[in-house]
This record gives structure tokens, C-alpha cells and sequence, in this order.
């Protein structure tokens, strides 16, 4: 009531100093907390981002092989009596011919001198087993080259690959003092200098020596102490050996002017290169060495002026790619034919045991039609169900039963939908494993809650006066929600589609468990065809052996960020440009 | 204070219940659930005249007026009893189809809220849902001509397809009124059609109402009383949930029977 006299305050009748020293100092510890937070705040924000940026430089740095390949240039003599012996140049015939042969032949010319069985495998296994094929595309594609001589990239191995990559062995050059006399014996060459070339690389050899010894010493000191009354005779003879060993290592060590052979268990490979020859070198004395010719000459040598040693700094038996590999690779890089391209193979071709030949194509395809298969499934189920909730629905006990149990539907572990899927769309339905058909039936799962909670959320939001407005000029219920709130919400619904999709697209483990995860080479053609999607395509490459393939692995993750980063973009920028605020 | 009789320029010109009441209530009661919204309310509302509703935020005003186009169907848990006529006929009647009964009691909000489409767009919609125009000229007449008679034409006829949302508040409600008279409503129903606008747009709308009467019947609920004596020929005043008196604007604001109507209007309480 009016007339109610209202007493002042009981601080009112107390002054209060803003200005006293208590006072100011709350305000400074007031600005100082809030100094805190925003540091915080800040911290946090920099080691987030921090964070990510290691995360995908590593990546990155990881992926980037993944997109190039290495091939080696050469002319391929195209035998027509090797393509199409009857001259015909029936598709058939023509798929038929024997272009390894050729491919081989060319490439077996590079290397003369390799005529050893053994050997002549290794040369053979740089090249990959995709050269003849990609040389079976070109001929198939333009049968007129047939008889002639062809310019032709030929893809080379993973390890051929990784060693230009920079992924065999870190190399080191340095220029040779005085000249070399060369007596070649075969393979055999003897290196004869007027000085003492070779002592620098002697006492390398004799450092290692003496780190031989210390490890033999340490090992004698892990042995352990020999018992009292009893004795060991092993453990006895191992000390005896031991010993001897340490005491050999440290004596070759101190005397400088003995020769070593290299130990290429335990220590770099030396290559003397001059003249287009590679010459591993197998025993070192300060003025002279052994060696053997890996690549030969471009002419006879009886002397070299100028000549270096690369140093090869992991020891071979450490690394896939031999001396000899990497001779090779070296040799013919330095003749220039060898050329890095872009990796079109990665985007077009399927999986494969090769590193070299593997793409994600199956993958991605595998992808897109699982995601078709979600799309169709999710978006009118999800939008018609939210539709049906939000709009249509009676509010009672069901409603409210099914409402919280959407919201559980989307907290389920993902891997749950899986084991859901293998029972009811494999074993119960006989669906095909491994198909995108089933892939998608299993994301849909996953997805709809999501698809269904966003709705729902898009269609709330649209103010109910728009609605009233329809009505209110005689629309239908039903008119007045399709003609005018579900277009309002088609923003909202799309936006959670998009991010829905990309939870889908990044999903893996109920992929695992309806056979999607198998060795798959062909290229899906329908849903019901067995396939694999991008995520389990990276599960698996990060599991082999095959050091190409963690590049392959990394490329993969690149690819399936740019996908993700691009559909949530899209999702940002469909919510900037479209969603209204009222 | 008597800020009520100065306001009504003009008296009353329509004859009072010698024309047939358009809209008649009998004894109705709406229930938000327990909550007893609206008590046993009767009124007449005549035919080409407006009728205004006045009295406390709350008292059920809204509510009376969304009960003649049955727009508290909505709400699940409104529940409505009585009896609404409109020309003698029940519109609570199950046999009834709701969507024209609101075809032909249009509806004009608080807020304006123009479809967010274009011009030309918010006004056709209702045409085009009851097939009313034949032909893109048939459409055309009824948008331009509903705009015309909405005072808006003049304004927006080289921008029909800009969007409505784009116009000034007042050129919204008055595009709101333009779509509720595009379907050729016989009743117009605005629940306080001003009081999102300023006082120059509030003006216009009055203008405006008062040139549709001679055509609709129009109830209009409203929080002002100088709007009420302004525009309107008859008045009803309620007050917690009861229609508390009725009459020609004129009586109401200058002799009111009721000692309640009386402290309201002349503000002494609401
Ligand atoms: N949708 C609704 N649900 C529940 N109660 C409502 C609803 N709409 C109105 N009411 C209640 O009914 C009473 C009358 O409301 P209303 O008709 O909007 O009043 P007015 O328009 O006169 O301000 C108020 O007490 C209000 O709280
Ligand atoms: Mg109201």
C-alpha cells in the first residue's frame, strides 16, 4: 500500500568511505584477481592451441610423403612380340602382354655389371610391381605405341621411394685427398693412395673400436659374480671370452697403422664414389683399402684424381635399403632420370600389400557411400521424428519416456550401435558383411539421435508467432509447421546433419565390428559391395610393418581432417548466413 | 482524474444492438489446466463496428479474443466451455473445420510478426492456401488490394519482394493487418496490435482501424484506454477473469456503472 512509510536502510545512516585505504585495496585485489583469470584464460587458450598445432604440424610432417612418389625415367622398348605376338590388337591380347618384361629389361640395363642371381633380385625389387601395369594402362589406352620406343615413368618401390624420402639413411659427402690408384679384379677394386687417405676414416672405425670395448666391458661387469664353491663352466668360458674380446678391440684400437675391416652390423657404409663408380668399401688401411664395385664405371679406371666418400650413417644391416640399393637409387639420380611427382595413385587407387600402390580410393568411396547410405536414412527419419515431437505429439508420460531416451540414444558408446548392428543387420536380417549398406545402417543408429536432439532444437527456436501467424490466416496445423517452421528450421537441421555426418565420417569402432575392417583391394561399386571407410583405413595402415605405410597412414589422417574441417565449416558457415535471431 | 471523456472525439456513430450481434458468448469459461483463466463471460459484439476489450494485465482478454477463433486449441492444456456464435452459428461446433472458422476470423498480434518472406509473399500466402485467385493477375489484385486498404501500398509497391521483416514495426503490423484481410475475414481479431509501436505508427493503425470497420468487425484488445475511446464504438472491461461491465464506449468511459470499471478507468488501479 501507498501509505507504507519505508524506514532507510540500516546502512543508510552509516557513511561509507570509497576512498579509504581499505576500500582501494579491495578494488586492487578486485582487478587483480580479474588480471588472474584473463592469464588463466589465456594460458589455457595458448596451450590448447599450442596443442593442436604440434599435433597437425606432426602430422603434416608425417602426411607429406604420402602425396609424392618417385619414378624412374626411362626409354621402355615397346616389343610388339612381347605385347601382341599376334598382332591382332584384341583388348585381351593386349591386357595379356608381358610388360614386366619389358619393364625389367630396361631398367636391368641401367646396371650391367649386376649379373649375380641374388643380386639381380634386389635391382629388380626397386621397381615396383605396379610399373608394368601402369605401362599395361598406357598401352591399353593408346595401342599405337606398340612397336616403338616410349619415354615412361616407372614407379619405383616403397624402399626405392622411402631412400629419396630421406627415410633409409642420413648421407654425407666430403671430397677425397690426392689421388687413387685402382686395381680392378672383377668386382674386387684395390684403392691405392700416396698418402694416407683413408686415416680419417681408419680412426672413425678405430673410435668405434674402443666403444666396442667398453660395451664388451660393461656386459663382463653385468655377468654375475662367480660363486664361491661351485662353479659355472659356462659363465666361465663367457668371461674367458669376453675378456679376450675387450682386450683384442684395445689393442687393434692402439695400434693406428693396422688395417679394419668395416663391421656393417655396427658401423656406417663408406662409398667411394668417382667416375659414376660406387665402391663400398670393405677393408681400410691408412694408405690403402679394399672394396667392392657396386655400380661400375662409366669407363676402365686405373687411377682417380677426384673422388669423395659418402658415408652412409646407418649401418646396413639397420636398414631396409642396402649399399648396393642405395648405390643404385644414387647412381641413377645422379644420371637425372630419376623424378618426384605428385601421387595421383594415392586418391585413385585402392588398398594393396604394396606401400607404393596403396590409396585411399576404396576408402573414400567406402566412405561416401556408407555416409549416402546415413544421409538417407537419418535425415528423414531424424527430421520427421523431431517434427513429430516437437510439433505433433501429445505431452504425455510416453512422450516424455521417448524424449529422455533420444537423449540417452546419443550418450551410447558407439561401439555398443556395432555389436547392435552385428546382431540384428548381419545375423538377424543376413545382411552382407562388410557393406556400406550395413556400415551406414550402423552410423544411421549413431546419428539419429543427433540429427533428432538438433531438430528438435531448430524447431524450438523458431518463434512461435510465425506459426500463430499461419494459423491465424487459416493454415493447418500441419501447413503452418511445413510451410513456414520446418524452412525456418531447415538451417538448424542441416547444421546438425553436417556435424552429425562428420561424427559419422570419424567413426571407426562399430565399423570394427561388422567386418568393415577388412583387407579390401577393389573399389566398392554399391552399397552391398564389400568395402572399408577412411577411418578404418587408417587403423589398419598404422598397423603394418612397412615404414611407407605410416606415411600412407598420415596422408590418410590428412585427408580425413580436410574432409571434417571442411563439413564443419560448412555446418559454421550455413549457421552464419542462415540462422535467424529473433 | 477523468483522462477517459476528454479522449472520445467523436461518439459512438453506430447504432448499439439494433443491428444482430456478430459474435455472441454465452456463459463461457476457459481453464489453463486448474487455473479458472476466464468466468462465465457473455457479450454481444456487433457487426461492422469495433468493440474494444480493456482492463488489468492478465484479467483475460487475450484469452476471450483467442476463443473466437478457437486459437486456445493450441494450447493442450486450455480447455473452453460455453457457447461463441459467430452469425448464429456455434463455432465450437465439432463439425465446424477450425481452419476456415480462422479464415474467416483473421487475427492480428502483439508483436508484428510478418512471415519472414517477402512483401508480396506474406500477403498471397493466405490467398493462395484457400485457392481464392485463379490466375497470377487474380492474386496480384487481392496482394495490391490488400495492401491498399491496409494504408501500406503507397509505401512498399516498388519493393513487394523486398522482405517484410525489413520494414518499420508500424509498416509490419500494418503488413500483418494486409494478410489477415487478404483472406476476407468477417471478423478481425488484433490483441494489442500498438503496443510494440511508436506513437506516430500507434496513430496510423488507429486511422487504419477506423477505416476497416466500415468493412470487418473488429475486436480489439488493448492496455490503453485512450486507445479504446479513440478507435472503439463499444467497450468491455474485465477484470479477473470476469467481464465486468459492457456498453458503448461512450457510457463506459464517461458513466460507468460499475464501481470497478470506474477506478480502472480513471486509474486507479491496473
Ligand atoms: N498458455 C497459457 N497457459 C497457462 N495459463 C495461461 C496461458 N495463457 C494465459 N494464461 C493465464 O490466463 C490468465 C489470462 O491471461 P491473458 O488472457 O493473456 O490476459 P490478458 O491478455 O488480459 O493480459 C493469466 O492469468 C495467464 O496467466
Ligand atoms: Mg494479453
Amino acid at each position: 500500500m501507498t501509505d507504507t512509510s519505508i524506514a532507510p536502510p540500516a546502512t543508510g545512516t552509516r557513511t561509507f568511505d570509497y576512498g579509504s585505504d581499505e576500500a582501494l585495496a579491495r578494488v586492487k585485489r578486485r582487478y587483480q584477481a580479474e588480471g588472474r583469470f584473463k592469464l588463466y584464460g589465456l594460458l589455457a587458450v595458448l596451450f590448447a592451441g599450442a596443442f593442436v598445432f604440434v599435433l597437425l604440424a606432426d602430422i603434416v610432417r608425417k602426411g607429406m610423403p604420402a602425396f609424392f612418389e618417385h619414378r624412374v625415367v626411362m626409354t621402355l622398348d615397346l616389343d610388339a612380340s612381347l605385347i601382341d605376338p599376334t598382332g591382332r590388337r584384341e583388348v585381351d591380347a593386349l591386357r595379356n602382354g608381358d610388360y614386366n618384361k619389358i619393364v625389367m629389361d630396361a631398367w636391368r640395363a641401367n646396371f650391367p655389371e649386376v649379373t649375380q642371381r641374388a643380386e639381380r633380385r634386389r635391382l629388380e625389387a626397386l621397381v615396383s610391381s605396379g610399373a608394368a601395369d601402369d605401362l599395361r594402362g598406357a598401352i591399353l589406352r593408346d595401342p599405337s605405341l606398340i612397336g616403338k620406343k616410349l619415354r615412361f615413368p616407372v614407379l619405383l618401390s616403397d624402399d626405392a621411394d622411402l631412400h629419396f624420402k630421406g627415410l633409409s639413411t642420413g648421407m654425407s659427402a666430403v671430397a677425397g685427398n690426392g689421388a687413387l690408384d685402382v686395381q680392378v679384379n672383377g668386382r674386387e677394386v684395390t684403392l691405392i693412395g700416396s698418402g694416407q687417405p683413408f686415416a680419417t676414416i681408419l680412426a672413425d672405425v678405430k673410435a668405434g673400436l674402443l666403444r666396442d670395448a667398453d660395451r664388451a666391458n660393461a656386459e663382463l661387469a653385468r655377468l654375475p659374480a662367480s660363486q664361491q664353491g661351485g662353479q659355472n663352466v659356462a659363465l666361465d668360458a663367457k668371461r674367458a671370452e669376453l675378456t679376450a674380446r675387450v682386450a683384442d678391440l684395445k689393442r687393434r684400437a692402439g695400434d693406428a697403422g693396422g688395417a679394419e675391416m668395416i663391421d656393417f652390423a655396427a658401423m656406417p657404409s663408406r662409398i667411394v664414389r668417382a667416375e659414376g663408380a660406387f665402391i663400398q668399401l670393405r677393408e681400410i688401411g691408412p694408405a690403402s683399402a679394399k672394396g667392392f664395385l657396386l655400380v661400375a664405371p662409366q669407363r676402365a679406371i686405373t687411377r682417380l684424381d677426384a673422388w669423395t666418400v659418402t658415408t652412409f650413417a646407418t649401418p646396413e644391416s639397420n636398414r631396409k635399403a642396402s649399399d648396393a640399393d642405395i648405390a643404385w637409387l644414387e647412381s641413377l639420380n645422379a644420371r637425372g632420370v630419376i623424378e618426384k611427382a605428385f601421387a595421383t595413385r594415392f586418391f585413385t587407387s585402392g588398398d594393396s600389400r604394396e606401400p607404393e600402390l596403396a590409396g585411399i580410393r576404396g576408402a573414400l568411396i567406402g566412405s561416401a557411400l556408407t555416409l549416402l547410405v546415413t544421409l538417407i536414412v537419418c535425415l528423414p527419419l531424424g527430421v520427421g521424428a523431431a517434427v513429430y515431437l516437437e510439433e505433433f505429439a501429445p505431452k504425455n508420460r510416453l512422450t516424455d519416456i521417448l524424449e529422455v531416451n533420444i537423449n540417452n540414444l546419443a550418450a551410447v558408446p558407439s561401439i555398443v550401435f556395432g555389436l547392435l548392428g552385428l546382431a540384428m543387420f548381419l545375423n538377424f536380417f543376413g545382411l552382407p558383411r562388410s557393406a556400406p549398406l550395413v556400415g551406414g545402417l550402423v552410423l544411421a543408429l549413431l546419428v539419429l539421435p543427433t540429427i533428432i536432439i538438433a531438430s528438435r532444437a531448430a524447431l524450438s527456436a523458431v518463434p512461435p508467432s510465425i506459426k500463430e501467424a499461419a494459423l491465424g490466416v487459416g493454415a493447418s496445423h500441419q501447413q503452418a509447421i511445413f510451410h513456414h517452421v520446418l524452412p525456418l528450421a531447415m538451417p538448424g537441421i542441416m547444421t546438425g546433419t553436417i556435424i552429425g555426418m562428420a561424427h559419422a565420417l570419424g567413426e571407426t569402432a562399430p565399423l570394427l565390428m561388422i567386418g568393415m575392417v577388412a583387407f579390401i583391394v577393389d573399389i566398392p561399386q554399391a552399397v552391398t559391395d564389400p568395402g572399408t571407410v577412411l577411418p578404418v583405413q587408417i587403423y589398419l595402415w598404422s598397423d603394418l610393418p612397412e615404414i611407407a605405410f605410416q606415411a600412407k597412414t598420415a596422408g590418410a589422417i590428412l585427408v580425413l581432417l580436410a574432409f571434417l574441417f571442411i563439413m564443419n565449416g560448412a555446418a559454421i558457415l550455413l549457421r552464419r548466413r542462415f540462422e535467424r535471431r529473433w | 482524474m477523468s483522462l477517459a471523456s476528454p479522449m472520445v472525439q467523436e461518439p459512438a456513430s453506430v447504432s448499439e444492438p439494433d443491428v444482430a450481434a456478430k459474435v455472441a458468448a454465452r456463459s463461457v469459461n476457459v481453464y489453463y489446466g486448474e487455473k479458472h483463466a476466464l468466468k462465465d463471460v457473455s457479450v454481444d459484439i456487433p457487426a461492422r463496428a469495433v468493440t474494444a476489450f480493456i482492463g488489468p494485465s492478465g484479467c483475460g482478454k487475450s484469452t476471450f479474443l483467442r476463443c473466437i477463433n478457437r486459437m486456445n486449441d493450441t494450447i493442450p492444456i486450455c480447455r473452453v466451455t460455453g457457447d461463441i456464435t459467430i452469425d448464429a452459428k456455434d463455432i465450437y461446433d465439432p463439425r465446424l473445420d477450425v481452419v476456415l472458422l480462422r479464415a474467416r476470423v483473421g487475427m492480428v498480434f502483439q508483436k508484428p510478426n510478418p512471415f519472414p518472406k517477402s512483401i508480396y509473399e506474406n500477403v498471397a500466402y493466405g490467398p493462395r492456401l484457400h485457392g481464392m485467385a485463379r490466375n497470377k493477375t487474380e492474386l496480384d489484385e487481392i496482394v495490391v488490394g490488400s495492401l491498399k486498404r491496409a494504408s501500406l501500398f503507397e509505401e512498399v509497391k516498388d519493393r513487394l519482394n523486398d522482405q517484410g521483416t525489413g520494414l518499420s514495426g508500424g509498416q509490419q503490423q500494418r503488413l500483418c493487418i494486409a494478410r489477415a484481410i487478404a483472406v476476407s475475414p468477417e471478423v478481425i481479431l488484433m490483441d494489442e496490435p500498438c503496443s510494440a509501436l511508436d506513437p506516430i505508427a500507434t496513430a496510423k493503425i488507429e486511422e487504419l482501424i477506423d477505416e476497416l470497420r466500415t468493412n470487418f468487425t473488429i475486436v480489439i484488445v488493448t492496455h490503453s484506454m485512450q486507445q479504446a475511446a479513440r478507435v472503439s464504438q463499444r467497450t468491455a472491461f474485465f477484470h479477473l477473469g470476469s467481464l465486468v461491465e459492457e456498453g458503448s464506449t461512450e457510457q463506459i468511459f464517461t458513466n460507468p456503472k460499475d464501481k470497478r470499471t470506474q477506478d480502472y478507468i480513471t486509474g486507479r488501479f491496473g
